[in-house]
Formats: structure tokens, C-alpha cells, sequence
């Protein structure tokens, strides 16, 4: 069988995200998996993720809504992200903080929606 | 030590050296500076010892102390005040150094909000990312009714009398100005994301008996927009799952935890390179002479935002702040296992 097949029926070893701007503006990057999508968003230099602790769920400025298909895939904010959320400005059903989405291959093709301020 | 502020009108406090910051860098040099006989006092805005360790994260592990495999945030500053205890430096808490500058005679005049003034030899900056303020809601216009109607912290109860006060928030300042305002206003209004509160489980309860005989009203949404006249604030509007409501509001009282600014660190007239001081790498000295930086709020060529690496940084800078405070003595290099001249003044000889 060509290898071709196989490679398009598997999801991409490196996930697509699309970061979405108040203003609209897309910007898709190519990301590792393992690693967070806080950290994705600073390797590419994604605007409005300020992560100011650094990943650490300890101060809810990497705050982004995930895109209504997402939401399954990336599922609920555990409990200690649910307490930070309250530090965050217009919470959303979709919001999450970006330091606590680990990148799957599951998660190629992401699109979450960067808030018009982290505070 | 005490936290207690002085009156404004207090002498001065005359000392060797005055740490500005009790993040673990600025604790630590309470002993480095205490090996060499300089008496030390700390000074946080924050109400507690351990800067972003105790302030951000007290509860999570920090892997790279070494010889501590692990420990908390909370278990480092604990350590580290243990460890200062022999030298016997003064905490004062809630209290921000606003100005800092040199007098005649060569040593150093610090103020701070509260009124309090430092004498000292020589200043050690250990402020970190800046001093920990109230987040400010990013809601158009705020900034025009701060400290008149709109409140990160409340000095007098009485100012509150008679009014309609909206708290936002779910955490314990929040649910303990409901409660303590409540006797007080003419309405309290206590807002929150979700009903779920990070606030003490007895104030939580207390709040829910308030709410239940009709003494405080709980809302459960956000705050999209506010309105007012000149710095009188008259009204918000609120947003929940049910809609949006326009409630009246004379004061708000908006909690959504601390970050870090750089405050008067900016207005001292060192040298600042994108909110951070810029010293050498052997006595981690600033553009001014007698004024150190160390740990996260210094930078130079290769600096790494590590506790570890201001360890190191505060015991080379005391060994130059020797030289201004005890100019007529020569420094030994001892060893604490050793020296016993050291383990005096440790207390373990
Ligand atoms: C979530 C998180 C995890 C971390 N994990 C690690 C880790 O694993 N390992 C590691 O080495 N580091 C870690 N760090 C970084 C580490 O916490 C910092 O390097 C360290 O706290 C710096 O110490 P500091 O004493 O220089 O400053 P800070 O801890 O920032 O303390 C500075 C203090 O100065 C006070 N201050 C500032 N200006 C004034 C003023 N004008 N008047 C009065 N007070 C003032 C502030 O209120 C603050 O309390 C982590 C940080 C965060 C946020």
C-alpha cells in the first residue's frame, strides 16, 4: 500500500492551531505535540497570550475561548483551573486557560479565540 | 518581627541596610548580609512574607532548590524565614518604599506609603517583578472613578455608609467585605461568575444566611459595563445567563487578585532596561553606588529568572555592601561549618 494513504488516514504528527484575534485576524501554526497550547501560542508569538506565570495555572492571562466543535476534544477546567477562571474577565462556557491544554495529534486543526484583554 | 506601620510622624529608622522586597531573594540576603554583620529590615506592600512564592504559588512543588528536591512555595519561604531568624531583621508588611533617594551625607532616605522613613547605609532592590497591585477589570472608564467609587481596598468602613456597594469577586476579600460592609451600606450587592467560592467555607455560609433574609443580594455573572459622572459612579450593568441588568451602584469594589507592576522602582533615577535593573555580574550593583539589585528585578548577560541564581547573586553583593557599611574592616572568607566567629552569630555555637 503507499505510504501516502496512511499518512493522510493518521492525524498530523504536528496539530494545526488557528488563533483567532478580537479583530479577526487568523493565525495558524504548526505546533509539537506534548507541549501546551499556552506554549505553542509563545514559540509562534501569538498576541494577547501574556502567560505572565509561565504555565503554571497561577494567574489566568493565557485565558482563550476554544471554538464551539473544539469544546468536546478539550474538554472541562479542572477544578483548580475553574478557581483561576475567577482571576480571568469575561468568562465564557468556552473559556480555558492555555497552560492546561496538552496538544494531542487529537487536536489538529484547533481553533481557539484569543480574548480582547487578559486583564 | 512586626508588621505594624509607624506613624507618619515617627523618627526616622537608622539602619545598615534596608532590603526593598521579602520575595525568597530578599529573605536570603537577610543572611548573607547578616554573615557579615550588616543588620538588615525588609520591606513588602505584600501582607505576608515569600513575594511570588507565597503570593502565587504556595501549594505547588518548585523542583530545582538544590538539595531540596522538592518543596512548596510556601515550605521555601518558611525555611528561609527559619534560617534568617538568628539575625533578627525586621519585617514590615503592607508597606511600599515610594521614594528612594541619596542624602548628603552619602546614605539613603526611603519612604514609604505608610510614612515610614528609612535611613540607611546601603539599599538592596529585591522587588521582584515589581510590587504586587490589584488587578484593574479592563471595563472602559474605570481608571476615572478609582479612589473615589471604585475600590481595590477599603481604608475606613464609614466611607461606605449609605451607599449601594457592588463586590465583585468569589475569593476571601470579597466575601469578607460583604460581610463587613453589609451592616453598613445601604445595599450590598455581592458578584460572582459561578456560584462556587474560593472564599472560606464559614464566611461562604455566612454570606448564604445574608442572602437568604434578604440582607445582601448575590448575583451570579459578570460586569460588562459601568457608567458614571466624573468620578461618581452610578450604575452597572450585569451580565448573566438570564440577561443583562442595569443595577445602581455609588461604589464597586472589584476583586480579582494581584499582579506585578513596577511601580516607584521606575521613579528612582537608576538605570532601567525594559523594567528591569541592569547591574554588574560581581557585586550585582546598580548605576548607583550603595544601591543593589537582585534576583528577579536585575539583568545582565546570561541572567535566568531562577531563585537559585539569586541565592548566589545577594552573597556576592554582600560581600560590596561590607566594604560601604563596615569600611574599616577587612573581610575574612569563612566557612558557617567552620568559622566559629560565623556559628555566633547563628546562634549554633
Ligand atoms: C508559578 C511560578 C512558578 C515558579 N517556579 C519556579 C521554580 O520552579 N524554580 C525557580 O527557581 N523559580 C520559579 N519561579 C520564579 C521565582 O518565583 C522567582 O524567580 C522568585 O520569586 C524571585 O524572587 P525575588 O525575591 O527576586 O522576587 P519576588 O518573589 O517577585 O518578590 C518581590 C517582592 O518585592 C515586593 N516589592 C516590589 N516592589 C516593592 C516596593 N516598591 N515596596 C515594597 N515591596 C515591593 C513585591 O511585593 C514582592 O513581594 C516561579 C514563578 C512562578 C510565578
Amino acid at each position: 500500500m503507499p505510504a501516502p494513504l496512511i499518512w493522510k488516514a493518521l492525524p498530523r504528527a504536528m496539530p494545526k492551531i488557528t488563533f483567532i484575534q478580537p479583530d479577526g485576524s487568523q493565525q495558524a501554526v504548526d505546533s509539537d505535540v506534548g507541549i501546551t497550547l499556552m506554549e505553542a501560542a509563545k514559540i509562534h508569538d501569538v498576541p494577547g497570550i501574556d502567560a505572565e506565570c509561565g504555565g503554571a495555572c497561577a494567574c489566568a492571562t493565557c485565558h482563550v475561548y476554544v471554538d464551539e466543535p473544539w469544546q468536546d476534544k478539550t474538554g472541562t477546567p479542572n477544578p483548580m483551573e475553574e478557581d483561576m477562571l475567577d482571576f480571568a474577565f469575561d468568562v465564557r462556557d468556552s473559556s480555558r486557560l492555555s497552560c492546561q491544554i496538552k496538544l494531542t495529534p487529537e487536536l489538529d486543526g484547533l481553533v481557539v479565540h484569543v480574548p480582547a484583554k487578559q486583564f | 518581627m512586626s508588621s505594624e506601620a509607624s506613624p507618619a510622624a515617627a523618627a526616622p529608622i537608622e539602619t545598615d541596610a534596608v532590603i526593598i522586597g521579602a520575595g525568597p531573594v530578599g529573605l536570603f540576603a537577610v543572611f548573607e548580609l547578616g554573615l557579615v554583620d550588616i543588620k538588615a529590615h525588609i520591606i513588602d506592600i505584600l501582607d505576608k512574607p515569600g513575594g511570588q512564592c507565597a503570593e502565587l504559588y504556595p501549594e505547588k512543588p518548585i523542583y530545582d532548590i538544590p538539595a531540596l528536591p522538592t518543596v512548596t512555595g510556601q515550605e521555601l519561604t518558611d525555611r528561609l524565614l527559619e534560617q534568617i531568624k538568628p539575625f533578627g531583621a525586621e519585617l514590615h508588611l503592607n508597606e511600599r518604599v515610594d521614594a528612594l533617594k541619596r542624602l548628603p551625607d552619602g546614605r539613603f532616605s526611603l519612604i514609604t506609603d505608610a510614612g515610614t522613613e528609612f535611613i540607611t547605609k546601603v539599599v538592596v532592590i529585591a522587588a521582584g517583578g515589581g510590587s504586587f497591585t490589584p488587578k484593574r477589570p479592563p471595563l472602559p472608564g474605570i481608571e476615572n472613578f478609582e479612589g473615589h467609587s471604585v475600590f481595590y481596598s477599603v481604608r475606613r468602613i464609614e466611607a461606605m455608609r449609605d451607599k449601594n456597594v457592588l463586590i465583585v469577586g468569589g475569593g476571601d476579600s470579597a466575601l469578607d467585605w460583604t460581610l463587613a460592609l453589609q451592616p453598613v451600606a445601604k445595599s450590598v450587592t455581592l458578584l460572582h461568575r459561578r456560584d462556587d467560592f474560593r472564599a472560606a467555607p464559614h464566611s461562604v455560609e455566612k454570606m448564604r444566611q445574608l442572602v437568604e433574609t434578604g440582607d445582601v443580594r448575590l448575583m451570579i455573572g459578570q460586569v460588562s459595563s459601568i457608567e458614571g459622572e466624573g468620578n461618581q459612579l452610578k450604575a452597572a450593568t450585569v451580565k448573566s445567563k438570564e440577561g443583562e441588568e442595569r443595577i445602581d451602584v455609588d461604589a464597586m469594589l472589584p476583586f480579582f487578585g494581584l499582579t506585578m507592576k513596577l511601580g516607584p522602582v521606575a521613579d528612582w533615577g537608576l538605570h532601567l532596561t525594559e523594567n528591569l535593573i541592569p547591574v554588574d555580574t560581581e557585586k550585582f550593583e546598580t548605576s548607583e553606588q550603595g544601591i543593589f539589585a537582585v534576583g528577579d528585578i536585575n539583568t545582565y548577560p546570561g541572567k535566568l529568572k531562577l531563585i537559585l541564581s539569586g541565592f548566589h547573586e545577594v552573597a556576592l553583593m554582600a560581600q560590596q555592601a561590607h566594604k560601604y557599611v563596615h569600611p574599616e574592616k577587612k573581610l575574612l572568607f569563612q566557612y558557617t561549618t567552620s568559622s566559629s566567629n560565623l556559628q555566633k552569630k547563628l546562634g549554633v555555637s
